[in-house]
């Protein structure tokens, strides 16, 4: 804006200057000033219960395959973050996933914080039993809206995915153990193009009847826009209650976190993203991937919403993650602050 | 878990139906911008945002080289672009002697610049808000009498790198005197990158009590990534005028590394989705971003051109 001043040196430090804004550091509750509380947007959520799907959703579409020990370092420096989910693994076949080969060790090297769930993908029976083996206490089961991504990615109907998924499910639910429901594709789909509010509302409402206690509706390519969102939302409540949904919004066109406070707006306040933004998109070369949980508590914290996490410790196992798949941050919030 | 309140869908979805993108690639962008473009070339990209359809592309600005080299050659890009009919090119004048140059190479509308704040304003050009305004009293005169429209630019407006917060009625009030000035539009400038929704909506609603929403535009930059979040914000609460940069422009001279405006691209994505008229024609858009980061030779910034080109 205007002429770059010269006076730039003088300015506050960025560390300064963000601590004043007071949505840097520790997100307390209750901990909000009389300021902040007036720009709380009436009718948004108090508190939003961020899932971070980074080890998981961000590894596997990571070209470097990251080594066991560091995926622990990761996982273990993630739970000191007060995040309260973190996506673990995929006990998919590493035929598939080479990433995610080691789910196993990984599993059972973490360090399990009383407090925080630890769930892991768990796309069959087999890999249910083999999760369950090495220790995990919650699943995911991931469908799709589309037909044909169904078919692309699980070389199988969706009805067909759904059999395998009941299987599942009431083996998880009988052990107690959790399950989240994904739907990807809920806002396009790379094959097939448009897909219908109606469709994924179908699949969720066939997930959440099976038990699935939480539906994350997934935005896989990332073409939403608010006013989509809006609909495929207006959609899926009138099946299931707001307080079982969440979104996992894909930055792919710079439209996440925008879709995001369109959610929010509407009484969503389950988030899923991937610190540094990890994973880039399958489908588009050189897209982005998933939204940057950075950005994204920072723009929680200044709407003085509760998340109970730490940005800096998370800026810093971003930081530690990047450094191992060898890339720069996909968040903007770090490279604001990382800066010489 | 918290429980959730019922909410009313109905901010989700009100939106103007037309949206004016402001397109300050040229200036903004590139005056952010370590490497100098050479004159045909900053030509060249004006006339392709032409061609893409947007209404308003801001040329260059009549600044003196010493502070701002990228803009040395600012009378001979305004002489060099078409100009094409309906679309308007206004230039930033920072001073009466500026404004007399930019006329002289042609200029039929201008832009001046206030700050919300007063440190800012100090340690910038030396003088206290009141005092810069003033300075412009002489650009105003002389344009009124010209009939040359003159838009007015807030800066700091969520935040200043050197005061910290700024209180929304400190931008209502300079927002304020820049219309009663005479200033047909202002444009509020989040100029490092640091609000968010609940803040964008603040400052809006203090300002919009002074200032009609008609007259005002939102310029965010995108330093935390915040840019089209705030910016959806601002549609909501009835803003119809945008600013943004193809190919996400110009970095921030305030963090080194971090990015700068919003891009023009990803602003249109959104704002097609939402079924909001532009006149923008992505793909010539996407053209010009990719020419000029060619030369610039640096990768864009904007999220679309990242996903739609071919590697």
């Amino acid at each position: 804006m205007g002429n770059v001043p010269s006076a730039v040196k003088h300015c506050l430090s960025y560390q300064q200057l963000l601590r004043e804004h007071l949505w840097i550091g520790d997100s307390v509750a209750g901990a909000l000033d009389p300021a902040q509380e007036s720009s709380q947007l009436s009718g948004l959520p108090e508190y939003v219960k961020i899932v971070e799907v980074g080890p998981r959703d961000g590894l596997q579409n990571e070209k470097v395959i990251v080594p066991t020990d560091k995926k622990i370092e990761f996982i273990n420096q993630l739970s000191q973050t007060g995040l309260s989910v973190i996506e673990v693994t995929s006990f998919v076949s590493s035929r598939w996933i080479p990433q995610m080969a080691d789910h196993t060790e990984v599993m059972k090297g973490i360090r399990q914080y009383p407090g925080i769930r630890y769930p892991v993908l768990t796309p069959n029976l087999q890999g249910f039993h083999r999760a369950v083996a090495a220790g995990a206490t919650e699943i995911s089961v991931f469908g799709a809206a589309s037909e044909s991504f169904s078919k692309k990615n699980i070389n199988c109907s969706i009805e067909e995915s759904m059999e395998r998924f009941e299987e599942v499910v009431k083996s998880a639910r009988h052990m107690n153990i959790p399950a989240r429901g994904y739907v990807s594709c809920a806002l396009g789909c790379p094959c097939e193009g448009s897909v219908t509010p109606q469709k994924v509302t179908e699949v969720s409402k066939r997930l959440y009847g099976m038990g699935c206690y939480e539906i994350s509706l997934g935005d896989t390519i990332g073409v939403g826009t608010p006013g989509s969102m809006k609909k495929l939302l207006e959609s899926v409540m009138k099946e299931i209650p707001p307080r079982a949904l969440a979104v996992h919004c894909h930055d792919t066109y710079g439209q996440a976190l925008a879709n995001i406070l369109t959610a929010l707006q509407m009484g969503i306040n389950v988030v899923d993203s991937a610190v540094s933004g990890l994973g880039g998109c399958p489908y588009a070369k050189g897209a982005s991937g998933n939204v940057a949980t950075e950005d994204l508590i920072y723009m929680l914290n200044g709407l003085g919403l509760n998340t109970g996490v730490n940005l800096y410790k998370v800026m810093e196992a971003g930081d530690f993650i990047c450094k191992a798949v060898n890339k720069t941050t996909n968040s903007k919030v770090a490279q604001a602050s990382f800066s010489a | 878990m918290a429980t959730v309140r019922r909410v009313s869908t109905s901010s989700a979805g009100t939106f103007p139906k037309r949206v004016k993108i402001v397109e300050v690639g040229p200036r903004d962008g590139l005056q952010n911008e370590k490497n100098i473009v050479p004159t045909a070339t900053k030509i060249k990209l004006i006339d392709m945002l032409s061609e893409a359809g947007l209404p308003v592309v801001e040329a260059t600005s009549f600044v003196s080289p010493k502070w701002v080299p990228q803009m040395a050659d600012h009378a001979e890009v305004l002489k060099g672009i078409q100009k094409f009919p309906g679309i308007n090119y206004p230039v930033l004048t920072p001073n009466f002697k500026g404004y007399q140059a930019a006329v002289a190479a042609g200029a039929k509308e201008v832009a001046i610049f206030g700050a919300a704040s007063e440190l800012f304003t100090r340690k910038n050009i030396n003088c206290s808000i009141d005092e810069s305004l003033q300075r412009f009293d002489e650009i105003l005169k002389a344009a009124q009498a010209a009939s040359i429209p003159v838009r007015g630019y807030v800066s700091c407006v969520l935040g200043c790198p050197y005061e910290g917060k700024i209180s929304p009625a400190k931008v209502a009030e300079v927002a304020k005197k820049l219309y009663s000035m005479g200033c047909y539009e202002i444009s509020l400038g989040d100029t490092i990158g640091v609000g968010t929704p609940g803040i964008m909506r603040d400052m809006l609603s203090a300002v919009m009590h002074e200032v009609p929403v008609a007259a005002l535009a939102v310029h965010c930059h995108d330093t935390y990534g915040q840019a089209l979040a705030n910016t959806l914000m601002a549609l909501q609460m009835g803003v119809s005028v945008v600013d943004s940069s193809v190919a996400g422009l110009g970095g921030c001279p305030y963090a080194q590394g971090a990015s700068g405006n919003l891009a023009t691209e990803d602003l249109v994505y959104m704002l097609t989705g939402l079924g909001v008229h532009t006149g923008v024609n992505l793909q010539k858009l996407l053209e010009a971003g990719a020419f000029i980061c060619q030369a610039l030779n640096r990768k864009t910034s904007s999220k679309v051109a990242q996903a739609t080109c071919k590697l």
